[in-house]
């Protein structure tokens, strides 16, 4: 895994709003670089930022009212900062695919499911229409839909959750991307359904070696799914690391409150849950030292003042704390 | 014995599918298809199940704010179904809901202090400085500054709203309190403190709960029994313990394995459950689950297994499971009447009606598990 190239490296990534009376940084220096083959989770509570990462990435920020910048976004090779839009259309769906978590209101529900999935087609690939169908047929037929040549007749609102979300992954992976980004996939979906998502977006990955950042509020899902995992707060990426090092010893106290507060299915019942108290701080409100500092049952003087910056620790982990956890 | 606080029975709830064009009657969704539970005074049940389960229409019908089809509720050994108006408003007092989206289900134009205030005057317990104690005593009961009860839900985060949901719920001191998916929209965080809040009232206030979730890990960490439903009937239900450890029921097994675990490198054990939930306007024949189930026999296509009790207050409705004829797994075997390629019905002693032989057919069940049919006997042919 090491010695795979990196196919998308953001570096120093920061989205701003302009707010009355300053600049609401939303996400603030955030870098990390997925590498072929690979799944890097994204994970945070609600207003970490981690969807915004995911739209600056793509370039799907409006702007105004967004402002974007970064020391770069590499793109097997290319900076995304520097496209035209034009190429930047070209590229997304392409190279570069996402999907959302509600397959509902990203599917166009006046199209019918086979025609939303020729169009990448013979919009990237310069595919004749009858072939696209071919190739649509076969995208169905892999993705798990029975009877494909039923479903291409069909509008998203006669399929289930489950099977739009396998509709969406199948346009998004219909020109053979080398990145894609999944943002909340499994959440509006049941856990039975969940498990057969997973599942499917594990094996189409192995089979065609597509790089993956899994944005999730669930560290479950991304100790199923994931390599390498991010875990977000207030804007930035606090710790960095495998999945299986991280969940085992989390270097950040965050990290470590997270993974401590999911409830488990255990035999006895267990007491309290050890919770995080307070509340995530609004961005545009960020103390000037750490943001967790607030929350945090470690917390030292330097805490409040300083900002910990990203700093390696060994075994391919960084974190950004002043007092990290297991050190 | 103690009597149980509250009692479903039979409960079914139903709504019309009506067309669009004649305004008639084109169908029925059974939401909730025969549901019976029983509550203990100081008990948390927990009620799980996938979207479309009816585990939300329980919920609102054991409160009558859905009004049941069919089917007794009955709290505190009164029969509440078919309760006067009046009889019932007083009735409300000792029974709570808490909704899972808390900004929805405050009214955005009222301060907290109104917010909270309203059960106390809609029950013409208190008012003036009395009221504002009580409302400040709702306050501290949950966590939040006595501040809060000058200002708009629109102020609070989602875990805040979500405890003055809870207040709002305890202020007349129920006794049943029904969370319906009341965690599913906080994060993590968050989601442990309410948890944790919602287990300390309950011991401090004595409370009993039914607790609505999707979550199976928030439902094992709070609950003492747990109901597992799938469209509209409950398939099993016992101690939180033996659901969670000793689980009979298929669905409930793949339902446990389908649970993604915050633990990497574990491999699952069962490959995940295919298929989606049916629709419950039209729900499969015999056992609902019978399509996606790993273990279906011929049978669970014909009969919908009727619950079965097993040591320790668990109860399964799955013929894989003891049955009073015995089932499948005593090799009991028994008669199936077709009706072209459909199952119309099942009976245990040989059919001797005379049916046409090019629409109906009658075929025994092999013994045992198994998807086949043997071809027995034709009524007419004797084929």
């Amino acid at each position: 895994m090491e010695a795979a190239p990196a196919v998308l490296a953001a570096r120093n990534l920061r989205v701003g709003f302009r707010i009355p009376g300053g600049v609401m940084q939303a996400v603030d220096g955030v870098s990390f670089e997925l590498r072929r083959g690979e799944t890097l989770g994204l994970v945070g509570e609600s207003g970490s930022g981690k969807t915004l990462t995911s739209l600056a990435l793509l370039r799907l920020l409006e702007s105004p009212p967004a402002e974007l910048s970064a020391d770069g976004i590499d793109f097997e090779g290319r900076d995304l900062l520097g496209l035209s839009e034009g190429a930047m259309a070209d590229l997304r769906g392409a190279g570069l695919s996402m999907i959302f978590q509600e397959p509902m209101t990203s599917l166009n529900p006046l199209m019918t499911i086979g025609r939303q999935i020729d169009e990448p087609l013979v919009r990237h690939l310069g595919l004749s229409k009858r072939v696209a169908r071919e190739r649509t047929l076969d995208l169905l037929r892999r993705v798990g839909i029975a009877g494909p040549e039923m479903a291409v007749r069909q509008y998203p609102h006669q399929l289930s959750g489950g099977m739009r979300q396998r509709v969406m992954i199948a346009i998004a992976l219909a020109c053979r991307p080398s990145v894609l980004i999944a943002d909340e996939p499994t959440t509006a979906l049941d856990v039975t359904v969940q498990a057969q998502i997973l599942a499917l977006l594990r094996a189409l990955q192995e089979e065609m070696g597509t790089a993956i950042l899994l944005i999730t509020h669930d560290l479950a899902v991304i100790a199923e799914t994931a390599h390498r995992v991010a875990v977000m707060y207030a804007g930035r990426i606090v710790e960095t690391g495998p999945v299986a090092a991280l969940f085992e010893a989390p270097l950040h106290p965050y990290t470590e409150g997270l993974l401590r507060s999911i409830p488990r299915i255990t035999r006895e019942r267990g007491g309290d849950l050890p919770e995080i108290p307070g509340v995530v701080p609004a961005p545009g409100a960020l103390p000037a030292g750490c943001a967790f500092a607030a929350r945090c049952g470690f917390a030292v003087a330097e805490c409040q003042e300083l900002r910990p910056v990203l700093e390696p620790m060994g075994g391919g982990r960084e974190v950004a704390c002043w007092r990290p956890r297991h050190g | 014995m103690v009597e149980p606080l509250l009692r479903v029975e039979g409960m079914r709830t139903h709504f019309p599918i009506v067309s669009k064009l004649l305004r008639r009657q084109i169908g029925v969704v059974k939401a909730v298809d025969g549901v019976d539970l029983a509550v203990m005074p100081g008990e948390v049940l927990g009620i799980v199940g996938e979207s479309g389960s009816g585990k939300t229409t329980v919920g609102k019908s054991i409160l009558r704010l859905i009004e049941p089809t069919a089917g007794r509720v009955v709290f505190e050994g009164q029969d509440m179904i078919g309760l006067p108006a009046g009889e019932m408003f007083a009735l409300r007092r000792k029974m709570q809901i808490v909704f899972q989206d808390p900004m929805s289900s405050l009214n955005p134009r009222m301060t907290i202090g109104r917010i909270l205030a309203a059960p106390f005057e809609i029950h013409g317990v208190a008012r003036g400085a009395d009221l504002r104690g009580l409302v400040s005593d709702l306050l501290r009961l949950v966590g939040l500054p006595e501040e809060a009860a000058q200002r708009y839900p629109h102020e609070f985060s989602g875990g805040q709203r979500q405890r003055v949901g809870i207040a709002r719920a305890l202020a007349l001191r129920p006794r049943l309190m029904i969370g319906d998916e009341p965690v599913s929209a906080l994060d993590v965080s968050i989601q442990a403190q309410i948890l944790n809040l919602l287990k300390r009232l309950q011991g401090e206030l004595g409370l009993t709960y039914i607790l609505i979730s999707h979550n199976l890990g928030v439902v094992s960490h709070i609950c003492d029994r747990v109901a597992v439903m799938y469209l509209g009937r409950v398939v099993e239900s016992g101690p939180r313990e033996a659901i969670f450890f000793d689980p009979k029921h298929p669905y409930t097994e793949a339902l446990l394995a389908a649970v993604p675990l915050p633990e990497p490198g574990r491999r699952r054990v069962h490959a995940p459950l295919a298929g989606d939930v049916p629709s419950p306007a039209n729900p499969p024949t015999g056992c609902a689950f019978h399509p996606r189930c790993p273990r279906a026999m011929g049978r669970c296509s014909v009969e919908a297994p009727m619950p079965v009790a097993l040591a320790g207050g668990h109860v399964v409705a799955c013929h894989l499971h003891g049955g009073r004829d015995g089932g499948a797994r005593t090799g009991g075997s028994f008669w199936i009447l077709f009706f072209k390629k459909e199952v119309v019905s099942f009976f245990e002693k040989k059919e001797t009606k005379k049916l046409h032989p090019f629409l109906f057919r009658v075929e025994r069940s092999v013994d045992g598990c198994s998807r086949m049919w043997d071809v027995a006997y034709c009524s007419r042919c004797r084929c």
